[in-house]
């Protein structure tokens, strides 16, 4: 499956590991020392979305900085200058570079500032099913027993459904639950919570397989016999052993709860339009479709594709270069 | 062989009994039944008549049985939004959506496996490489994006397809279906390519992936050995060889096609069941959300089930296993 994403090795190319630093025993050291960084100094492509997807991590931090207005300030929009085409067609006008939306937003400002909540949800929504993945395979593979076949049995039952369709039903009945129009910061809760809990059952499936290999180990062994509460031991000796595939599955992830966010949204059960991830300005442009305005949808859906494309290399590279069998 | 059947059975029915407890627990406790069928200034007496005549004073349980057997023959309340059963409203779209989802199906049966095949025989070739791209690609958009790029292109561009709606449709008997007509063909195009590019890709890796392992096995070479033409040793035997996963894969992916037209449904405006759903979630219309959980939840065991039970009838090995369980 990964075959056509690596990209070939280039021969003769440079290798941050072929210039044999000197041993250190820092973290930072032993990082650049290691195969994981030397496969990312071999395949162009990974580094190209490293590059992408950290320039989209800074731009989101700094939208604030760089975007020619708060696209969110109503003092700041003109109904003048609405539906302006982007700088480089006749009638487009500085400063918009990208153009203008029907009530004078400013394009790029808006991708800029959505990017910023795409990727706050994305990130808090894989944190939140890592986070409770993580507990629940713990407890399970360590505590075994009933514990172990309930929460697996759960999972069994969830894993039949597409995660999109149990995000829409956490968001139909957390609303109904919360009643009335809720606001936009309540909103962005309910979807790391929905899409918290759609994910969590690949974490805890792996969490739990490794686990019940370590939990026979002697080093458990020992901590158990000088007498840790089990609390201790799955948290401080287990856990930090089983953390390496939840690394790669929290990256890939971190794509689909990005894209789940986005289609929330687009189905209009995300973010609302008073402050809009990608996929909600692509529901607002969408309408505009036929109108003839095609950039108030293409520069959201162009960033969407780009940051989730990088991504998605980003855990295809890292899940390829952890896997000790593929060396 | 018997009992392992019923016990996969048992199993399934604890599932859907599961999914169950879940669509009654959003029916009776997400909001409050009785505000959704009386006005605000209902005085409290004739809200209690309602609330005892919807039997929501008896115990939980008693309750929880009646929704059961209450869905068994297909009675899923009334629809918040409509004021019309929801069974009736479900029906009604399941047409459009079977139809929908059993041609993005076959588009992406047909596509992938010639994609699949083409990329494994000419591995090296300049449109293998395409293709791997393009499957990238498509795993890695959001489905209702390519669906907005389609209409963009052949809808606004090109003005060639219709955007939205199913076109004109057949009434046959209780289904309405659009293939009849010219229009109804048309609308079934895009929306039929963004609902089965997914899985095309899908198909696309595994038929490339399953081929190249065939081709190296000895019987391949014992084929080549005996001079069989090399169109009979791909098609008439390499091939059919990678069909069985193939068939195992669609099987296990018709649930969630389904489940992902509700995607597709809200890109063209399909009047279907995911259509339906999207806004019942939007109006917090809990009936229809409950019932369209457990018709996907029976689609999804059923078709399980199916394929379970199928691959111990046509594989020996796996009856082997069941008997004696490890």
């Amino acid at each position: 499956m990964t075959e056509g994403i690596q990209a070939a090795p280039v021969p003769g190319a440079p290798t941050a590991a072929s210039k044999a630093e000197p041993a250190t025993l820092s973290w930072v050291g032993r990082f650049f020392d290691s195969d994981v960084w030397a496969s990312f100094r071999r395949s162009k492509l990974t580094m190209t979305a490293a590059f992408v997807t950290l320039l989209f991590f800074v731009l989101a931090i700094a939208a604030g900085l760089i975007s020619p207005q708060n696209p969110f300030d109503p003092a700041q929009l003109e109904l003048l200058n609405s539906r302006l085409p982007p700088l480089w067609e006749a009638e487009g006008q500085r400063p918009y570079l990208l153009g203008t939306d029907e009530q004078g937003r400013d394009i790029l400002s808006a991708v800029l500032y959505g990017l910023r909540i795409s990727l706050l949800v994305g990130f808090m929504g894989v944190a939140f099913s890592a986070l409770l993945g993580i507990t629940l395979g713990l407890v399970a593979g360590y505590v075994g027993g009933a514990v172990d076949t309930l929460i697996m049995r759960v999972a069994d039952v969830q894993l039949t459904f597409p995660a999109i369709l149990i995000a829409l039903l956490v968001d139909g009945v957390v609303k109904s639950a919360l009643g009335g129009s809720l606001d936009a910061g309540t909103m962005l809760s309910v979807l790391v919570f929905s899409i918290g809990l759609s994910f969590w059952v690949q974490y805890a499936r792996t969490v739990r397989g490794s686990v019940m290999v370590e939990k026979n180990k002697d080093y458990v062994a020992a901590a158990r016999l000088i007498g840790l509460p089990a609390p201790v031991i799955m948290v401080r000796h287990v856990l930090p052993n089983v953390l390496g595939p939840v690394l790669v599955i929290a990256t890939i992830n971190l794509a689909l709860a990005i894209i789940t966010e986005a289609t929330l949204s687009f189905l209009g059960s995300g973010m609302p339009e008073t402050m809009p991830s990608l996929g909600t300005l692509i529901r607002i442009g969408n309408n505009y479709l036929f109108s003839g305005e095609w950039w108030i949808v293409a520069f959201p859906g162009i960033a969407l594709a780009v940051l989730v494309l990088a991504i998605n290399l980003l855990g295809d590279w890292l899940r390829d270069a952890l896997n000790p069998r593929l060396r | 062989m018997l009992a392992f059947i019923i016990r996969r059975a048992l199993q399934s029915i604890g599932v859907l009994l599961a999914v169950g407890i879940i669509a009654f627990a959003m029916f009776r406790f997400a909001g409050d039944p009785v505000n959704q069928i009386v006005s605000i200034d209902t005085p409290a007496a004739e809200r209690e008549q309602v609330r005892r005549s919807l039997g929501l004073d008896d115990p939980v349980p008693l309750q929880f049985a009646r929704y059961v057997s209450r869905a068994l023959t297909g009675e899923f309340g009334v629809s918040y939004q409509f004021r019309q059963p929801v069974a009736d409203l479900l029906g009604e779209r399941m047409p459009a959506t079977l139809e929908l989802a059993i041609c993005a199906t076959v588009f992406s049966l047909v596509f992938g496996i010639l994609m699949g095949v083409f990329s494994a025989l000419k591995r090296e070739s300049f449109l293998a490489k395409v293709f791997q791209t393009v499957s990238l690609i498509g795993i890695s958009l959001p489905t209702f994006l390519i669906g907005i790029l389609l209409i963009y292109l052949f809808s606004v561009s090109l003005g060639w397809l219709p955007s939205y709606g199913r076109g004109d449709t057949v009434r046959l008997g209780w289904w309405t279906t659009g293939l009849l007509t010219w229009t109804g063909l048309q609308a079934l195009i895009m929306p039929s390519v963004t609902l089965g590019l997914f899985q095309m890709t899908l198909i696309m890796r595994l038929v490339r992936a399953e081929m190249l392992e065939v081709l190296r096995t000895d019987y391949i070479r014992f084929a080549r050995a005996r001079g069989i033409r090399t169109r009979a040793i791909h098609f008439g035997h390499a091939l059919k060889n990678t069909l069985v996963p193939v068939i195992t894969i669609v099987g296990l992916q018709f649930g969630s096609v389904i489940a992902f037209a509700i995607i597709t449904e809200t890109v063209f405006q399909w009047p279907g069941m995911g259509l339906l759903f999207v806004q019942a979630v939007q109006n917090v219309d809990i009936p229809i959300m409950a019932a369209y959980l457990m018709l996907v939840a029976l689609i999804f065991v059923t078709i399980n089930l199916v394929v379970d039970i199928l691959y111990t009838v046509v594989d020996p090995r796996l009856r082997a296993t069941i008997r004696q369980p490890a």
